[in-house]
């Protein structure tokens, strides 16, 4: 039998103080950040603040991985390249807009100059486009997400009790809001395929929330007295570690591997998910559980 | 138990081959005899997979403003003739008016301008003896506030009209100052989306002039009359005729009254498409209006200019219901209804560009995630195996039911896959694995106790399965809230997360349970590789 962990004893709930004095800090930055985000003042994508559209036609055929790169080397990142299908001709969509000191189609074309020495090439046009997520879908993302957190409470206070509803939501809003203080922070591209990714993380974080929930409930009912409650969460959290680990492992190994290998454009979505995981187990066992801990100690 | 087993290894098998059969044509293109009775639907990709259609539409803005200048002309010739006001000549160019009346009503045009036209502005006069004309100016801010909200409204009815038409994913931006970019995935009749888009769908109701029309032989149609083509197709011949009908040109009724449009069939038109429209109060007040003054009369109902028919007025209707027949065909029928619905363009539009677009991800990211994909696969399934031994090789056995299972529900309900589903099935699958997971350690804790091996694996399930179905169902909640309320990406990766907690928890109780008790009824291990 391959054990990672035997017979582990941490005093999880020992370390509530400091797990949320380092919880705090981090939502207070992913806050920020998404006061930041929310007033269009974080690094947005062009899904969200619109931007210009360049069409470009090469005379030879030209990789799109090769045409990416260029552009990112000339300081041109965060682009959407399409190509038109059968022809040799591009769509390359940037936030950036033409500045009174410099158009668009001019930077690229310096930069693909430079860049693409060998491979004629002529700009076709260039127009400004508008953000593809408009004012209405923003608001339904944000009640979908909203109501989303509500059956979330709803369900986890009937099958366990309402404060672990409770707190399981405040768990997975506190991943997704750190990672995206993590991403603000770093100053990544915030894009529809990382609103996707925290949509993923909330998920699993839930997920390892309820599997933890689920061994105190259990546990609960071999309880002798009300004072063993922190050791039953203590006890609870270390019967599933071996678990949490094994999971953990088998997913950081698949975005590990989509991290090295599934190119840049995935790259952050993949980094999202890779912080998402780590912060998602940290919360189940350190916020999640300890709320209702501390919420139980203050009512009984 | 035997029997037990059999069942769940049938149903197991059963859902498999119904899978297979939807995920077939993804591989090999059925053809003859199969193709008739197989599914033979590929799985749609969205735009950031696999691109599709992208179209660029102009939104004749230029025509809209001459269109608004004449509602404005219209508007001020009934309202001066309400006021007394006399013309002596009326005269439009661009986005001016120009007027000529006499000197001393000036005062009151004035006036009427000053309180119905606010948006107009006095511009130069010229007088000629008594009689006086002036130039009315729409203001410049006025025209491109006009232009701004043309576009807006352009770009919502689109969207509307693209929703209806049940495109998932659509990319729909302002590019520009008047242009539209659309872009739709997987587009099997290119054509029939672009009719539906690029239609202007301005309905109106229109009396038939039957006084002129025996006096009418062509050429240029009597004052206030205007001629347009109705075409009619023969029931039993299917041949379609056209005929030019003469109209009164004022407007009776327009299509900004319509709250609603549904295609029905039956009814009088005996067993064809029509499409049944709803007025709103107003309308309905409207049409009862127009009805009673005109039974026995013939309106034509009009779309873009085209009438699609012009049926006698029987009665008086009442109660704000329409009908338009016009021989369609149920797809036709089905787009009518959808534009009428979406509401009309504020103008018509030209389409600028129509291309066939690569995936938006770019093709290169695409082909490095498949490889991360399937390298992250194998080197999960040898970790589970390196873990867990022989159950390993189980877990990964359901696992993999899991993914098939996933493609098959995919293909079966035609879904589009994008990258936030594909996001969604590795949520699933994770799920999946941490299920596996969850079972293991628990059967691992029964072994430990000193249970025999039947009793552990039992047991482990027994108590691994309430946690498995809390957490399924959490997110199965939070997946159909996402699904109902969101948009786009969000109702993407609901979709996914639906079918595949549904999926999760059949090869959780089904899958490795049922292999694991064969092999317990079958060989009656005394040791579990685990």
């Amino acid at each position: 039998m391959v054990e990672l962990l035997k017979d582990t004893n941490i005093d999880f709930i020992g370390f509530r103080k400091k797990a949320f004095i380092i919880s705090l800090i981090l939502v207070l930055i992913g806050c920020y950040a998404f006061i930041m985000v929310s007033l269009g003042k974080a690094n947005l994508s062009v899904d969200f603040t619109g931007g210009t559209n360049v069409q470009i036609k090469f005379a030879n055929q030209v990789d799109i991985g090769m045409l990416r790169e260029a552009l990112v080397n000339g300081g041109v990142g965060d682009v959407q390249i399409q190509q038109i299908s059968g022809t040799k001709e591009f769509f390359i969509k940037t936030k950036l807009s033409d500045t009174g000191s410099e158009k668009i189609q001019d930077k690229i074309s310096k930069i693909l100059s430079g860049q693409l020495k060998d491979n004629k090439y002529e700009i076709l046009g260039s127009s400004m486009v508008g953000p593809g997520v408009g004012r209405d879908l923003k608001k339904y993302a944000i009640i979908a997400v909203c109501l989303a957190l509500l059956g979330i409470i709803i369900y986890i206070a009937w099958r366990f009790t309402f404060i672990s509803g409770i707190a399981a939501t405040i768990a997975t809003f506190h991943d997704v809001v750190v990672i995206l203080g993590v991403f603000y922070i770093l100053g990544k591209e915030i894009n529809l395929l990382i609103i996707t990714a925290l949509l993923t993380i909330a998920g699993y974080s839930l997920q390892d929330t309820v599997v933890v929930f689920d061994r105190i409930r259990e546990n609960m009912l071999k309880m002798k007295s009300k004072n063993d409650f922190g050791e039953t969460i203590n006890r609870s959290i270390n019967e599933v570690l071996s678990r949490t680990i094994v999971t953990g492992i088998s997913t950081l190994i698949v975005l590990a591997v989509f991290m090295i290998f599934g190119g840049e454009v995935l790259f952050d979505f993949s980094f999202a998910l890779f912080i998402g995981l780590i912060v998602g187990t940290y919360s189940s066992i350190f916020v999640a559980s300890p709320i209702v801990y501390a919420w139980r100690k203050k009512v009984l | 138990m035997l029997k037990s087993i059999k069942l769940r290894v049938f149903f197991i098998v059963l859902f498999l081959v119904i899978s297979i059969i939807y995920c077939l044509p993804n591989i090999i293109e059925p053809t003859g005899v199969w193709k008739k009775y197989l599914p033979s639907d590929k799985i749609h990709l969205g735009l950031d997979l696999k691109g599709g259609m992208h179209l660029l539409l102009e939104l004749d803005t230029a025509k809209m403003l001459e269109n608004m200048v004449d509602r404005k002309f219209n508007s001020l010739k009934d309202n001066m003739i309400r006021d007394g006001i006399r013309f002596l000549g009326l005269d439009k160019k661009e986005n001016a008016l120009f007027i000529t009346i006499r000197a001393e009503q000036k005062d009151k045009l004035y006036n009427l301008i000053g309180k119905e036209f606010t948006d107009m502005k006095a511009g130069a006069t010229k007088a000629d003896g008594e009689n006086l004309t002036i130039e009315f100016l729409l203001s410049e801010k006025e025209l491109s506030s006009i232009k701004e909200n043309a576009v807006h409204q352009a770009l919502e009815t689109i969207r509307n009209r693209i929703d209806q038409f049940g495109v998932s994913e659509p990319i729909i931006v302002r590019q520009g100052d008047n242009q539209m970019l659309v872009q739709l995935p997987g587009i099997k009749d290119p054509q029939r989306a672009m009719e539906l888009i690029g239609r202007t769908a301005q309905l109106e109701f229109k009396l038939v002039d039957e006084e002129n029309a025996a006096r009418y032989t062509g050429g240029t149609p009597p004052e206030g009359d205007e001629v347009l083509t109705m075409r009619t197709k023969n029931r039993e011949t299917g041949i379609a005729t056209t005929t030019q009908i003469l109209l009164k040109k004022q407007s009776l009724l327009t299509g900004e009254l319509l709250t609603d449009a549904r295609v029905k069939i039956g009814g009088e038109f005996g067993g064809e498409s029509y499409v049944a429209i709803e007025f709103n109060s107003e309308g309905a007040r409207l049409f009862d209006k127009v009805t009673a003054e005109n039974v026995g009369k013939r309106i034509a109902i009009i779309l873009d200019n085209a009438v699609y028919s012009a049926p006698v007025v029987k009665e008086r209707i009442s109660g704000g219901k329409a009908s338009i027949s016009g021989s369609f065909t149920m797809d036709e029928a089905k787009d009518l209804a959808i534009v009428l619905r979406a509401g009309a363009l504020p103008a018509p539009v030209k389409v600028v560009q129509n291309i066939t677009i690569g995936p938006s991800l770019g093709q290169d990211s695409i082909n490095k995630g498949l490889k991360a994909t399937i390298l992250g696969s194998i080197l999960v399934i040898i970790f589970m195996i390196f873990y867990y031994r022989m159950s390993g090789i189980i877990a990964n056995i359901a696992l993999l039911l899991n993914l098939i299972y996933l493609l098959g529900a995919f293909s079966a309900l035609k879904a589009t896959m994008t990258l936030p589903g594909i996001a969604g099935i590795a949520l699933t699958i994770g799920m999946g694995v941490d299920s596996n997971v969850l079972i293991f350690e628990r059967i691992r804790e029964e072994l430990r106790l000193g249970k025999t091996v039947r009793a552990a694996v039992d047991a482990g399930y027994t108590k691994a399965w309430v946690a498995i179905f809390d957490s399924h169902i959490t997110t199965l909640i939070t997946a159909f809230v996402l699904f109902i309320f969101g948009t786009g990406p969000i109702k993407g990766f609901a979709i996914t997360l639906i079918i595949g907690m549904i999926i999760n928890l059949f090869t959780a109780v089904f899958g490795s349970k049922a292999i694991f008790d064969w092999i317990m009824v079958k060989y009656k291990p005394r040791k579990l590789s685990i």
